[in-house]
């Protein structure tokens, strides 16, 4: 287990408060005007060195993304945007942050709006926590009466704005393009990449856009070296990670542990096992709705880490474990999730907006039996054609979750499911329905 | 996708009031000059607040003509984004969420409750017509699953009984009190905490 003092969200629990004075005491804003007056190369330098990889989902190497804003400010300004639009079901970490852990998040807005060279930053939140995103308003509004922010911020001579914005309740929104529509006042629709935001982004300027948690985590390497966070789980998947476990569990928690630790040890120790015991464990959705599930057996031995579970066909995406046991239908669940894409889909692509509600139609009549024999095939098929074909990647978290289903409980629907397809094989109707049979037999 | 539909019966006309004009004043120059449009999200719930919780269409063209943008870019808006309400809802909004992992902690009986107590169909004015429910989508609290939210607070860790609890309080009038309903501290491993232990005990 990870110790205490390489734990980088002490208040995680809230257990001594979020305000300013107890977060200096924590350590926070202590020597920031150090920190930036170190230069903009070291700072991209050391967050490369600690290998930091995107906390939002895809893993993408933070530091790299950094050294993609242009070097010298030209006619278009430069924007720091915080992606605060959590929304995967099973993920529930950037809540906490934002509740109990602010300054962290402020600060190392301040330190990367210098790295890139912004002098505004909006903080993308969505529209259901208002709440939260009133305590982080009420952090920041601390901070600027402290000069933490502002003009000459923390003394350094950089000149920051933090402005939240609010989201409304729309999923796409974390994809990083549609949150730039979305901030700009549009539906949020994802753009075409490239241009990468990086480069043409909010309002056309270069933009660099992170995850809370990304952000949050970036004062702490600075202050500790980017080799002790590089020293903390393993290669190329570093540093520590707030995993959320949730589901059939028996406290369902979230804990921030050292990447690369085995998935039994999250779920036996600190999530307090799996209702009913280890043995009554069905399958795990390892890191938030989207990616693909894993049965039981694979559990055993797994650890936690993004090339650990590419390695599985599956990701770490947001560390939402999802954990399901024995008494609930699988079938259904995933049935549900279906649902929740078919919901989100912003209806830009159509094989994303036709298809989604196409898997859940399905899977629904599949947890209830009323599939026949051939559909089981024709959902693999289906997810395979909006997988890769979307403008975004809402296309593979909508489609993964099914493959997942298809790999590993495939016998499962295969019982539920016997009927045997309406059109015979013998029977060749071309202008009837099912093309799907029809080139099989050709 | 899902389907979204003004309300039949819409008022003539629809002003701010002087304090969320300020308001909209305010959030407005947060944004760079010339690039006022982003602030239309913000104003649509300014809007919904001052409007007991409902955007009119009237609204929509009065947010147009402040943020000189056509009137179609903001009817576009409200009609995307989920959180915007253009029909009335009542007093309080009961919004349960029942995404998978929710659904696996027994979600559905949180929605039992809310048919029992408010109405039989999802997006119902209750019989006194101050409050409604409906099923969304995953609110980002799935640790504390099952839960539900009441205008702006979460309700965390219910079950049926809690529930029907909270929707009486709300029948009467009064607010009952956000956050965890078994008595759980925010996100902890509830009498299983193993981590920062020094901290909880300080």
């Amino acid at each position: 287990m990870l110790k205490d003092k390489d734990r980088i969200f002490q208040n995680l629990y809230n257990d001594l408060g979020s305000d300013i004075i107890s977060a200096q005491k924590r350590g926070d804003w202590v020597n920031t005007k150090e920190i930036i007056s170190k230069g903009r190369d070291w700072i991209i330098n050391e967050v490369k060195e600690s290998q930091l990889r995107g906390r939002g989902g895809a893993g993408f190497p933070t530091g790299l993304k950094w050294s993609f804003a242009p070097k010298e400010v030209g006619s278009r300004p430069h924007y720091l945007v915080i992606n605060a639009d959590e929304s995967e079901p099973g993920t529930c970490k950037d809540r906490d942050i934002l509740r109990f852990e602010p300054h962290k998040l402020i600060e190392g807005c301040l330190i990367a709006s210098y790295a890139v060279q912004a002098h505004v930053c909006y903080i993308y939140i969505r529209g259901e926590y208002f709440v939260d995103g009133q305590k982080l308003q009420a952090a920041i509004d601390d901070a600027y009466e402290k000069k933490l922010i502002g003009k000459n911020a923390s003394g350094t001579g950089w000149d920051l704005d933090i402005y939240i914005h609010y989201g409304a309740g729309a999923y796409i929104c974390g994809e990083e393009t549609a949150l730039l529509e979305s901030i700009e006042g549009n539906k949020g629709q994802p753009r075409l990449k490239p241009p990468f935001p990086a480069l043409i982004g909010l309002y056309g300027c270069p933009t660099i856009i992170n995850n809370v948690e990304t952000i949050a985590v970036v004062p702490t390497i600075l202050r500790r070296g980017g080799k002790w966070f590089a020293s903390l789980g393993r290669e190329k998947n570093t540093g520590t990670k707030i995993f959320c476990i949730s589901g059939n569990v028996n406290s369902p928690c979230n804990v921030e542990e050292e990447m690369n630790i085995p998935l039994k040890e999250l779920i036996e120790v600190h999530a307090g096992g799996v209702v009913g015991g280890w043995d009554n464990l069905q399958a795990v959705i390892p890191g938030g709705s989207s990616m693909p599930l894993i049965p039981k057996e694979k559990c055993e031995t797994l650890t936690m880490d993004f090339d650990s579970l590419v390695a599985e066909k599956s990701g770490l995406g947001t560390a939402g474990v999802v954990v399901i046991n024995k008494d609930q239908d699988i079938i259904k669940c995933m049935a549900r999730i279906a649902r929740f894409y078919k919901h989100e889909s912003c209806g830009q692509c159509t094989p994303c907006r036709e298809g989604s509600g196409w898997m859940w139609r399905m899977l629904e009549r599949m947890a209830k039996g009323e599939a026949s024999k051939d559909e089981i095939e024709m959902l693999g098929d289906v997810t395979k054609q909006i997988e890769g074909h979307t403008i975004c990647a809402f296309g593979e978290g909508s489609s993964w979750p099914v493959q997942g289903l298809l790999r590993h409980f495939k016998d499962e629907i295969k019982k539920r499911n016997k009927f045997d397809p309406i059109i015979k094989e013998n029977k060749n109707i071309p202008y009837l329905v099912d093309q799907h049979l029809l080139d099989k037999n050709a | 996708m899902s389907l979204k539909r003004p309300a039949k019966e819409q008022p003539e006309n629809f002003e701010f009031n002087s304090s969320s004009l300020d308001m909209a004043n305010k959030i407005i120059a947060k944004y760079p000059k010339g690039k006022q449009q982003s602030a239309v999200m913000a104003l649509l719930y300014i809007a919904q607040r001052q409007n007991n919780n409902w955007i009119p269409l009237a609204a929509m063209k009065y947010i147009a003509k402040i943020l000189d943008m056509p009137y179609i870019k903001v009817y576009e808006v409200a009609t995307f984004y989920s959180m915007y309400n253009l029909s009335p809802v009542g007093k309080f909004f009961v919004q349960v969420c029942t995404t998978t992992p929710c659904m696996i902690r027994g979600a559905n009986k949180l929605v039992e409750a809310c048919k029992e107590k408010i109405s039989e169909n999802e997006s119902e004015l209750s019989p006194d017509k101050s409050c409604s429910w409906m099923e969304v989508e995953c609110l980002g609290a799935c640790v504390n699953a099952p839960m539900m939210q009441i205008n702006d607070e979460y309700y965390e860790d219910l079950n049926k009984e809690k529930t029907l609890e909270i929707l009486d309080k709300i029948l009467k009038g009064d607010t009952p009190k956000p956050g965890s309903y078994r008595g759980r501290v925010n996100n902890e491993p509830e009498n299983n905490r193993k981590t920062l232990m020094e901290l909880k005990n300080a």
